[in-house]
């Protein structure tokens, strides 16, 4: 069963996210995230949430981060220009072990840059949005349906992982209008989860004592499990600490939590981390993400029409990378391999880290405009 | 009977790393004996801290602490209070982090008059980090930052929550303990924004190097700018330039932003019509 509905990727992330159990949103205005902050002023009070529009970015991402230690879940929505202002917050979130939802709709960089206009440039700083060592976890939406569903995952992340999450908009699906196949509410519920939490005895609460590559466990606020919340280094109880050895374990374990598990288990859920389309007798392939993996979907069935044997792959979880599945189209396809983005060439740079060899193609632009199937096409045809 | 503080501290974190001397932990106390005087429930306490000498005040008190990052107390606050309405807040922050990096936040906070506690410790100086200046900085003394003296013109931290709507402004000074407790009782209980601005001591980066290198000197020097606001008013326009009145300077009854929130809940649920003007007494 499904629920079909015409919406847009913005408003569908806010829906998402209210689906998925938020209660709290902290944000500021920016092009062209802005209708997310604007669906959920509408979405949450109707469930008995909140959501508050801040003085500015930082403040809207503290909100957030404070609503989260309370046990709410939170999420905030912002683009480019409003991470780079909120990335000391997301270090604390990182280093503290606050879930959170950020939402970033793409638009063209550096600096002001590009405000209405499609990018996909932000993928290298969602890897390291904030000074320091960690590890991110970023989703990347490909379709309407997946604004949702990737929100509601994102959200579920974040919560067992104990740690922000990244959900990667772009300006063009964020803005697009259309029909989307969204699960069922009941379905969606039940696959909500929720942050551990500790039963024992108070005096017996030691929140940040947990074993490598293990999440913290919050307990919601003010029900008698008081304990201490710091961006410092802090030791198995929270308070500050500077001492080597416990520095060094909570970075191996923040990086470790994710990056390390997600190489043990083949991914951090049950969920597909990529999409592969027409890969079965595929010579070549194009590797696209977010609307850009729209248009190479048409230019694969362009170049089928014209008897060349193209496959899609798609991220979805763009950090960590399905490094296997890159790996094994390395190998697959060798030089045969076109990916194709909106910057110059950030997530080129971790294929080319994987497969490693740098022969293979790419299609890549920075100037605020889409890559038009036909430019895929044509690209494609030089390569065979 | 004296006063129980182990109640309300973390014990096994003293000492503090607060200087000998140093007014933090008189702020501490008094902060105590007003939760006291409160009868408030520490589980339902939630002390917010920035970054500073200020910042550790929350690993001391025994309650929900969260020590944020440089000038973000008030945004942080915000998420916590509009999350759980019922919690009781208390922000604690310096001059250099609640009114230089902070600034933002500390007005559209007062703006808001959401129903935080804000007790901005003002040291006049940023002492942590070895003496560079600050919003409150007097002119014309020595910092890190300016070796050749300071130019900036000083922040008048009540003047600026007074302008940016806080319902409830005093100013007290660490000499008096006493007065201090009873003006935090006093905020406390008040609905709405309540900032304290409470002048502190730094003798050690602040005084040093500006003939007050003993605490008493720094808190002679604090009460001679220092004044209750009824002499203060007393003063000629020319007197009141280099005076502080102390005491409650703003108390009003204004709308409290949960509160108001929760209209908005209903009006989303359906419950009332959505908001309009006529629903403000004031409207702009």
């Amino acid at each position: 069963m499904s629920r079909i509905v015409i919406s847009t990727g913005n408003e569908l992330a806010a829906k998402a996210a209210v689906d998925a159990g938020a209660r709290f949103f902290g944000g500021y205005p920016i092009t062209p995230s802005s209708e997310v902050m604007h669906e959920a002023s509408d979405l949450l009070p109707a469930v008995g949430g909140v959501a508050i529009q801040m003085e500015d970015e930082i403040g809207g991402i503290s909100a957030a981060l404070g609503a989260s230690m309370t046990g709410t879940k939170s999420f905030t929505a912002t683009s480019g220009p409003g991470i780079s202002l909120k990335a000391e917050q997301i270090g604390l979130g990182f280093i503290a072990e606050i879930p959170l939802v950020i939402i970033n709709v793409m638009r063209g960089g550096p600096s002001t840059g590009l405000p209405t206009r499609v990018s996909q440039a932000d993928i290298g700083q969602a890897k390291y949005p904030s000074h320091g060592d960690y590890a991110s976890i970023t989703l990347c939406a490909g379709s309407l349906t997946e604004c949702y569903t990737q929100t509601v995952r994102a959200f579920n992340l974040a919560e067992k992982y104990m740690t922000p999450v990244f959900m990667l908009l772009d300006e063009t699906i964020g803005h697009m209008h259309g029909k989307a196949e969204l699960p069922d509410l009941e379905e969606v519920e039940a696959s909500i989860v929720n942050r551990a939490t500790f039963d024992g005895a108070p005096e017996d609460y030691r929140p940040y004592d947990v074993p490598m590559n293990q999440p913290a466990v919050l307990n919601p606020m003010f029900e008698g499990y008081r304990y201490h919340i710091t961006g410092l280094h802090h030791g198995p109880t929270g308070f500050p600490t500077e001492d080597a050895e416990q520095c060094e374990f909570n970075i191996e374990r923040l990086t470790g939590k994710i990056n390390t598990v997600a190489a043990q288990n083949d991914g951090l859920d049950d969920l597909p981390d990529y999409e592969e389309v027409l890969m079965d007798d595929a010579e070549v392939c194009i590797i696209a993400y977010g609307s850009i993996a729209l248009g190479a979907f048409e230019a694969v069935q362009k170049l089928r029409a014209e008897g060349i044997k193209a496959g899609l792959f798609r991220p979805i979880m763009m950090w960590p990378s399905p490094e296997a599945a890159i790996r094994k189209i390395g190998e697959r396809f060798g030089d045969k391999i076109m990916v194709t983005e909106l910057n110059m060439g950030q997530y080129s740079t971790e294929i080319e880290r994987i497969v490693r060899r740098n022969d293979f193609t790419r299609l890549l632009k920075a100037n605020g405009r889409p890559i038009a199937p036909a430019e895929m096409v044509a690209k494609v045809k030089e390569m065979m | 009977m004296a006063f129980n503080y182990d109640k309300y501290l973390r014990v096994d974190k003293m000492p503090t790393l607060w200087c000998w001397g140093c007014g933090d932990g008189v702020i501490l106390k008094a902060t105590i004996r007003a939760i006291e005087k409160m009868g408030w429930d520490m589980d339902k306490v939630c002390v917010v801290s920035g970054i500073g000498c200020s910042g550790r005040f929350s690993s001391y008190i025994n309650c929900n602490t969260i020590h944020t990052t440089h000038g973000r107390t008030v945004a942080y606050a915000t998420g916590v209070k509009l999350a759980k309405p019922q919690a009781h807040v208390i922000i604690v922050a310096g001059d250099g982090d609640g009114l230089a990096i902070g600034g933002n936040h500390t007005i559209h906070g007062c703006r808001r008059n959401i129903d935080l506690n804000f007790i901005l410790i003002n040291n006049f100086i940023y002492g942590l980090t070895n003496s560079q200046t600050s919003p409150t900085t007097p002119r014309g003394m020595w910092t890190v930052s300016q070796k050749n003296g300071n130019i900036d013109p000083t922040f008048d931290a009540c003047a600026l929550a007074i302008g940016a709507g806080a319902s409830f402004v005093a100013r007290e000074t660490m000499l008096d303990p006493k007065k201090l407790e009873k003006i935090l009782v006093k905020g406390f209980s008040h609905k709405g924004f309540s900032f304290f601005d409470i002048m502190s001591n730094c003798h050690i980066n602040l005084g040093r190097k500006n003939k007050m290198a003993s605490a008493m000197q720094n808190l002679e020097w604090i009460d001679s700018i220092t004044m209750p606001l009824r002499k203060w008013e007393a003063l000629s326009d020319e007197e009141k330039k280099n005076v502080f009145p102390t005491g409650v300077l703003k108390e009003v009854q204004e709308p409290e932003y949960c509160e108001s929130y929760d209209q908005i809940k209903a009006a989303a649920q359906g419950k009332r019509a959505k908001l309009t003007q006529d629903d403000f007494e004031k409207k702009i």
